[in-house]
């Protein structure tokens, strides 16, 4: 009989706690009044809280407009706007990748980019068919431990980390968003005979494999490895976290799949009741505030001819990606993760 | 007894939205053609299905090993430091996998924590646990709670007299825990497997951080990497088919005997096992899985904590958070252990095909990866009911259909050791049957129903992909929380709130372990 005395108030504790977190939630959006009077755009955002959300807080100072942002793993959420589908309730949709972009573009549910913000971005770095932009650029590097290794000793293409004189010497999160990314692009530039062989023989080389980008700078650091994969601009987040590491970004050659160079970016909804407002903050993304913020708060890469990396990053024009189309690098994420799997990577 | 209307129209109710997940992946599934199936094929379905059943064999036999060596232990026996570790025991549970996973790591990687204590013995290379290993350990260390948890709710329902009447007939200690002990606890011990097995099915984090192959990953692999829902759908049904096959096995583990007593007499609480010269052995048990399952975590973030706080970096607000995992743990776990009931007392008072087909559809839900049941109901919301998509109360039916057998589970194995006779007397007696449910039935089910209040407000606090994407806007867990920190590398500020999660799920156990106390009062 003990046990109703315990029932009874956690279930009432229950129905208060629902009750009060209905309140504390946000009132629903107005959405649907004139985009001249301020209004509330839901965002959906791949990109995490911590590289973003303060961009976000200068466009609501900025525009009089209110952000609802709801973040999430930029694969996750274009699945749930896939699932969502006309009624979907966001109005932008911010993502980590351009595979994300690519998939939701290729359903029907973006619409297309203002003109005069897709002809201010890098053809490389937006969808063919202006359906989305990129923001920020991220490329990838080979970043290696100054002590261990002199920029001399590493190799001009990825390839050439097959070789057994790197045995036991590399690291890299296989799976990372990102070195997937690099492995599609790979398959879209040499085929996937020359993936396969390619991993095969890094998977042959023993390497260190680790759970995301920055544990992999933070193992270069420790000399667990000498080399690692990563996307370029871990470097500065670890040492902004650690202070002076030795470790420095080698960047592959030119058109080697190894250079890639991603987009992190943004598409309007086609259902977005406000699609001026979502426009005005694609705008703002690619216009003065983002691209300083990309260049300066992030490390990345500004998308925007004229805006320079704040860093001593190889500039973009000096680094010659390779011959990849973003939005056709979800066509070849499935084979990627395949041959990753086969080959016992993932 | 005939099965009453409010009954049968309740279970009726909850069985719909349990099958809303499937109906919707089987909608899914038809819109396949030949390259889906090729592409099913091309993943290797079979191997992946041989590696997953592998993994839940023998995480679940551990899990049992573990579970009811401790359950046993700390209710039965006068081992040393008896009810702290009935407080620590079920803690890990609280532990999210994909925590538990980095945490191992951490340590155990070939260049990890221990390689950096080893190393002034010129250890300067430990051989790693990713893959089998890592996956199995991460699994059965944060699991065995849900075998643990039944079992000593099962152990408590048990009638001593029959423990006694064993060991007058001479039977040794250990020949009546084998022969009498043991088989009466195959309920519980039956559902606390299930639930390990089904867990370790669904589970995401802990096999994509150990690099282990499984089907859930391969589901994963599919929405992530190719956008393509059918495959998905088409992997998630086969993964309900082997859980349905697993519940087969534990219907037959289950067994078909009574567990409730027949005769009178008076229930009363039974004197402790001396252990004797064993004392310290068991007692050095009950720490060494401690230590490893609780002392181990705390003591990883608590180290990655203080480097943050040495470092001077500041810690983000945590209490939204805190009150954001309270509303949804306990509103989670009050509605489901609600709608868990009538599936419970069917399933346990009305034996039968349609009640056993009522009952495993309530299983799919469980049985599936979280982000599966996430964007079904992402598709149900945005399209079906706008008005409740990403409000509280479609989350917390999520949460309904995503735990609900780990309420249902404990309220049948507590029904099972009731027997019928007190209701029919009820009932013949002339009281109504709603008279009778609330005065007999639902007092007597009541520490099942307490266990399953628990065991969902524990799962529904470490909740992720759910609760991502269907959480109002601004909506904060602190499992979302510990998401954002980890999501960006940034392991010290995830430390933080995920050492408030392992604290705050100290409440609903300290319920639980209160309520040993006051047995053990009694029994002293």
């Amino acid at each position: 009989m003990r046990a109703r005395h315990t029932l009874v108030p956690l279930l009432a504790t229950v129905l208060l706690g629902a009750a009060c977190a209905d309140q504390s939630s946000p009132p629903p959006s107005d959405r649907g009044e004139s985009a001249a009077t301020a209004t509330t755009l839901t965002v959906y955002s791949g990109r995490d809280e911590e590289f973003i959300g303060a961009l976000f807080e200068r466009f609501e100072g900025d525009s009089g407009h209110t952000l609802e942002v709801r973040y999430g793993d930029s694969a996750e959420l274009a699945a749930q706007i896939l699932e969502e589908g006309d009624a979907s309730p966001a109005d932008v949709f911010v993502s980590q990748d351009a595979g994300s972009l690519g998939a939701v573009a290729e359903a029907g549910q973006f619409t297309p980019i203002d003109d005069d913000i897709l002809d201010r971005v890098d053809p490389r770095f937006r969808s063919p068919e202006g359906l989305w932009v990129g923001a920020s650029g991220r490329a990838r590097v080979l970043a290696y431990n100054t002590d261990r290794v002199t920029e001399q000793e590493l190799p001009g293409s990825v390839f050439d980390l097959t070789d057994p004189a790197w045995r036991g010497k590399i690291g890299f999160p296989p799976t990372n968003g990102s070195f997937q990314a690099f492995v599609a692009a790979m398959i879209v530039t040499d085929g996937e005979d020359a993936t396969r062989e390619f991993l095969e023989g890094l998977e042959a080389n023993d390497p260190v494999l680790y759970e995301d980008n920055s544990s992999t700078v933070l193992g270069i650091a420790a000399e667990e490895v000498d080399v690692g994969l990563v996307n370029h601009y871990y470097l500065y987040e670890v040492s902004a976290e650690e202070g002076d590491i030795p470790v420095a970004n080698h960047f592959f050659e030119a058109g080697d799949p190894g250079a890639l160079v991603n987009a992190a970016g943004a598409g309007v909804m086609a259902t977005s009741d406000d699609t001026d407002v979502a426009m005005q903050l694609i705008d703002y993304l690619t216009g003065d505030e983002g691209q300083t913020y990309f260049a300066e708060e992030t490390f990345e890469y500004p998308v925007v001819p004229g805006y320079e990396p704040s860093v001593e990053l190889v500039p973009l024009d000096q680094i010659d990606s390779p011959d990849v189309d973003l939005s056709d690098l979800g066509g070849t994420l499935e084979p990627a993760l395949r041959l990753l799997a086969e080959v016992g990577l993932v | 007894m005939r099965v009453s209307l409010p009954l049968l129209v309740s279970a009726f109710a909850v069985c719909g939205v349990m099958a809303l997940p499937v109906v919707y992946l089987a909608l899914r599934a038809g819109e396949s053609d030949s390259s889906t199936w090729d592409l099913i094929l091309r993943s290797r379905t079979v191997g992946l299905g041989i590696r997953t059943l592998g993994l839940a064999a023998s995480v679940t036999a551990t899990a049992v090993a573990v579970g009811v060596s401790l359950a046993w232990l700390t209710t039965r026996t006068d081992v040393p430091g008896r009810r702290l570790w009935a407080v620590l025991a079920p803690l890990p549970l609280v532990v999210p996998s994909y925590v538990g996973a980095l945490i191992l790591l951490s340590v155990l990687s070939p260049r990890g924590l221990l390689q950096e204590l080893l190393a002034p013995f010129g250890v300067d290379r430990l051989p790693g646990i990713a893959g089998f290993p890592g996956a199995f350990l991460t699994l059965a260390l944060f699991t065995y709670p849900y075998v643990y948890l039944l079992a000593v709710a099962g152990l408590r329902g048990q009638d001593p007299a029959l423990e006694e009447t064993a060991r007058t007939l001479g039977l040794s200690r250990w020949a009546t825990f084998r022969r009498v002990t043991f088989p009466l606890l195959r309920p519980s011990v039956a559902a606390g497997g299930l639930l390990v097995a089904l867990y370790t099915l669904h589970d995401f984090g802990a096999v994509s951080l150990m690099r282990f192959q499984t089907f859930t990953q391969a589901i994963f692999l599919q929405y992530r990497a190719a956008f393509d829902r059918t495959p998905a759908a088409i992997l998630s049904l086969m993964l309900v088919a082997v859980a349905l096959a697993v519940l087969g096995l534990e219907h037959r583990a289950r067994g078909r005997a009574r567990y409730y007593r027949s005769g009178s007499g008076a229930r009363r609480p039974l004197s402790p096992v001396h252990l004797r010269k064993w004392r310290w052995p068991c007692a050095a048990f009950c720490g060494l899985v401690a230590l490893l399952a609780v002392g181990l975590p705390v003591t990883v973030l608590g180290y990655w904590l203080s480097r943050t706080v040495a470092a001077g970096r500041e810690i983000g607000e945590v209490g939204p958070a805190m009150f954001g995992s309270l509303a949804a743990a306990a509103g989670g776990a009050g509605l489901t252990v609600l709608a868990a009931t009538p599936i419970a007392l069917l399933a346990a008072r009305h034996p039968g095909r349609s009640s056993r087909l009522a009952e495993r559809l309530t299983y799919a839900g469980f049985a599936l990866p979280g982000i599966v049941v996430a964007l079904a109901f992402v598709f149900i919301g945005a399209n079906l009911v706008p008005a409740l998509y990403q409000t509280l109360p479609l989350l917390l039916v999520a949460y309904v259909v995503l735990f609900l057998p780990q309420a249902s589970e404990p309220i049948r194995a507590a029904l099972l050791q009731v027997s019928p006779r007190v209701e029919e007397a009820g009932r013949v007696l002339g009281r109504s049957g709603a008279y009778v449910f609330r005065k007999l039935v639902a007092p007597l089910a009541s520490r099942g129903a307490m266990v399953g209040f628990a065991l969902v407000s524990l799962t529904v606090m470490k909740e992720l992909p759910a609760t991502l994407l269907l959480r109002p806007t601004g909506f904060e867990t602190l499992a979302t929380l510990v998401w954002t920190e980890s999501s960006v590398g940034r392991f010290g500020a995830a430390a933080f709130p995920a050492l408030l999660l392992v604290t705050l799920s100290a409440i609903p156990l300290y319920l639980l372990a209160g309520r040993v106390d006051l047995q053990e009062v009694r029994a002293e």
